[in-house]
């Protein structure tokens, strides 16, 4: 199980929103990529996921070319957790996390949840702290708990892959912890992969093995959290000042941002 | 809701497809002309081997009306309604319905089309109005998608676009009609089911039946593309392919239904948002049963067109629209 993108570039219409980005995935290892607005991550996890064609380099999927493979079998090794669902229909929200298992079936038009499904789909219910909402109109929860349905849905796939795209917009302190725990203990337990999208450089820095800082589609720096979360770099990444410390508990890298007052920039010859 | 098993779908269907049965039968008794009840029964019970004591004319107004016109209601009823689950799905969007959408119309140009210019070859117009609906589904998908699907507004606004646009193109046709058709015309283009051709019959029970077969087979995959394109591809949909399936399985039911009716209206909002009420939104339940429901809907609201100021006949799209339009506002309140 790998995935991997080589020299990747993505261009809509002439607009470069990926340039050369290489990155691997590693079993066991959660990697996050943060970055300013508009730096490319998003598009960069559709690449991997076989959504955006890439204008130039390669997205692996076990070593085979993702473009090559039918989308039931990706999805059975890739599962995304996006930003919300649409929910104009009611559906209960086992309903929508037996979604997940949807590449799983034989028949993928008229097929039923076989036993199994649904044992896992319980199972998963439960790691999301869901159980209690299981018959339940997703249209009824709240934001946090649909965040978490959604995740609970990528993990009903079972696949060994995780890439999610800011995961924890939605949700309280808590559950920001409580879902990346889920994502870390993916990767321990099962020996998944995960990349994560995320504009939290703290959370980042806890839970990610792996940071990999993106500016106008370019990876600048990747590498462990301590080695990249510096002031120079993050200066360098979102031309703010930072102070770093060390995290009281965990010992790792803490950002906090300077908020500076803005100064009026008057042009050369105004009074 | 509990969750839609095969089961509860084979229950569910079976139940409605006796039911169905039985509003064939006991509306063929039903009419102007009044028919002894239990001689009918034998005859119908004999599929029409055995005149059971009707008289010949008792005879011809069961067989070569009033069944016929009433298999056609189904076959009408059913297309509709699974039409309406289709584009909803597609759509992402629990209003969408092929009349208010303008995909009826853009059937009812084709079969116009085919009247004006081929009128003595009945086969071309399915095809032509087929041809019609899947130009129109093609507008309101354009115009009505945005980032978020179609949000109810958006939604909306393309059907009136579209529906206003072949609204007008129908008036250009009809200027170049006779004026003595002119009358059957606007009757027609309400819905209507008295001028039921024997030869398209059988043609509008097959489409109705395979198309209503191919959506539920890919029910599934429709299930994940109501949530959302993007987590349906995710999911492992092959999103490009279901959509160019319920493209043409949803404008070949439209095409085919207002070729032979004209254009029935809210029959695909109605019964699809019953199925779903009574059902839940599981589209492997939703599209059998809608399909079964839309066929009995329209059977019972053609009865009362037909019978609520006899000898006189209403266009069944009027019975439709009575009841679809405070549906509809309804629904557009809570979206």
């Amino acid at each position: 199980m790998s995935l991997e993108g080589r020299n990747i570039t993505v261009a809509y219409d002439r607009r470069i929103a990926v340039a050369d980005v290489t990155l691997s995935l590693k079993r066991g290892e959660i990697t996050a990529i943060i970055g300013p607005n508009g730096a490319g991550k998003s598009t960069l996890l559709r690449t991997l996921n076989g959504q955006l064609p890439q204008s130039s380099g390669a997205v692996l999927l076990d070593g085979e070319p993702i473009e090559r493979l039918n989308r039931r079998s990706i999805s059975r090794r890739i599962a995304v957790v996006a930003q919300e669902a649409e929910l104009r229909f009611p559906v209960t929200v086992l309903e929508f996390v037996l979604g997940g298992r949807f590449a799983w079936a034989t028949h993928s038009g008229w097929g039923w949840e076989t036993d199994q499904d649904l044992h896992i789909a319980e199972a998963v219910l439960r790691e999301t702290e869901l159980s209690d909402l299981s018959a339940r109109l997703m249209s009824e929860l709240s934001g946090g708990e649909r965040q978490r349905a959604l995740m609970a849905r990528a993990l009903a796939t079972e696949a060994p892959i995780l890439l999610l795209d800011e995961p924890t917009a939605n949700l309280d302190l808590s559950h920001q912890a409580t879902l990346l725990s889920l994502v870390r203990a993916r990767c321990d337990q099962h020996r998944a992969a995960a990349l994560v999208v995320t504009h939290d450089i703290n959370l980042a820095s806890e839970f990610a093995d792996n940071i990999l800082l993106m500016k106008q589609g370019r990876t600048v720096h990747s590498g462990r959290p301590e080695q990249v979360l510096t002031p120079e770099i993050l200066h360098d990444i979102f031309e703010i000042r930072v102070l770093v410390d060390a995290h009281p508990v965990t010992g790792g890298p803490r950002i906090t941002p300077v908020h500076e007052p803005i100064s009026v920039n008057r042009g050369p010859g105004s009074v | 809701m509990n969750r839609v098993t095969f089961r509860k779908t084979i229950v569910a269907c079976a139940t409605l497809a006796a039911v169905l049965l039985l509003a064939i039968v006991l509306m063929s008794l039903l009419g102007s002309e009044p028919l002894p009840v239990r001689a009918s029964l034998c005859a119908l019970a004999s599929f029409g081997t055995n005149r059971c004591g009707l008289t010949q004319d008792q005879f011809d107004i069961l067989f070569q009306i009033r069944l016929p016109r009433i298999l056609l209601a189904a076959a009408v009823g059913g297309s509709l309604a699974t039409a309406g689950a289709g584009y909803q799905a597609l759509l992402r969007n629990p209003l969408a319905e092929p009349y208010l959408l303008g995909i009826s119309n853009g059937a009812a140009v084709g079969t116009m089309i085919a009247l004006v210019f081929f009128g003595s070859i009945e086969w071309t117009r399915p095809i032509l109005a087929f041809s019609g609906a899947l130009l129109a589904t093609l507008a309101v998908y354009r115009l009505a998608r945005g980032r978020a699907g179609a949000t109810p507004e958006r939604l909306i606004l393309a059907g009136v676009i579209v529906t206003t646009f072949l609204s007008s193109v129908i008036v250009f046709v009809t200027v170049l009609m006779d004026a003595t058709r002119i009358r059957s015309f606007t009757f027609w283009l309400l819905g209507d089911l008295s001028g039921a051709s024997k030869a398209l019959l059988p043609v509008t029970i097959a489409v109705a039946i395979a198309g209503a077969l191919a959506l539920t087979l890919h029910a599934r995959s429709l299930n994940l593309l109501m949530l959302g394109e993007r987590d349906a591809f995710d999911l492992g949909v092959e999103v490009g392919r279901v959509r160019i399936v319920v493209f043409l399985v949803a404008s070949l039911l439209v095409g085919s239904s207002v070729a032979a009716s004209g254009s029935v209206g809210y029959v695909g909002l109605v019964v699809p948002h019953l199925a779903r009420l009574s059902l839940g939104s599981d589209n492997r339940i939703t599209v059998p049963a809608a399909a079964l429901g839309g066929a009995l809907f329209v059977i019972v609201a053609d009865t009362v067109a037909r019978t609520v100021i006899a000898p006189r006949e209403l266009p069944v799209g009027a019975i439709t629209a009575l009841i679809g339009a405070p549906l509809f506002i309804y629904l557009l309140r809570r979206a």
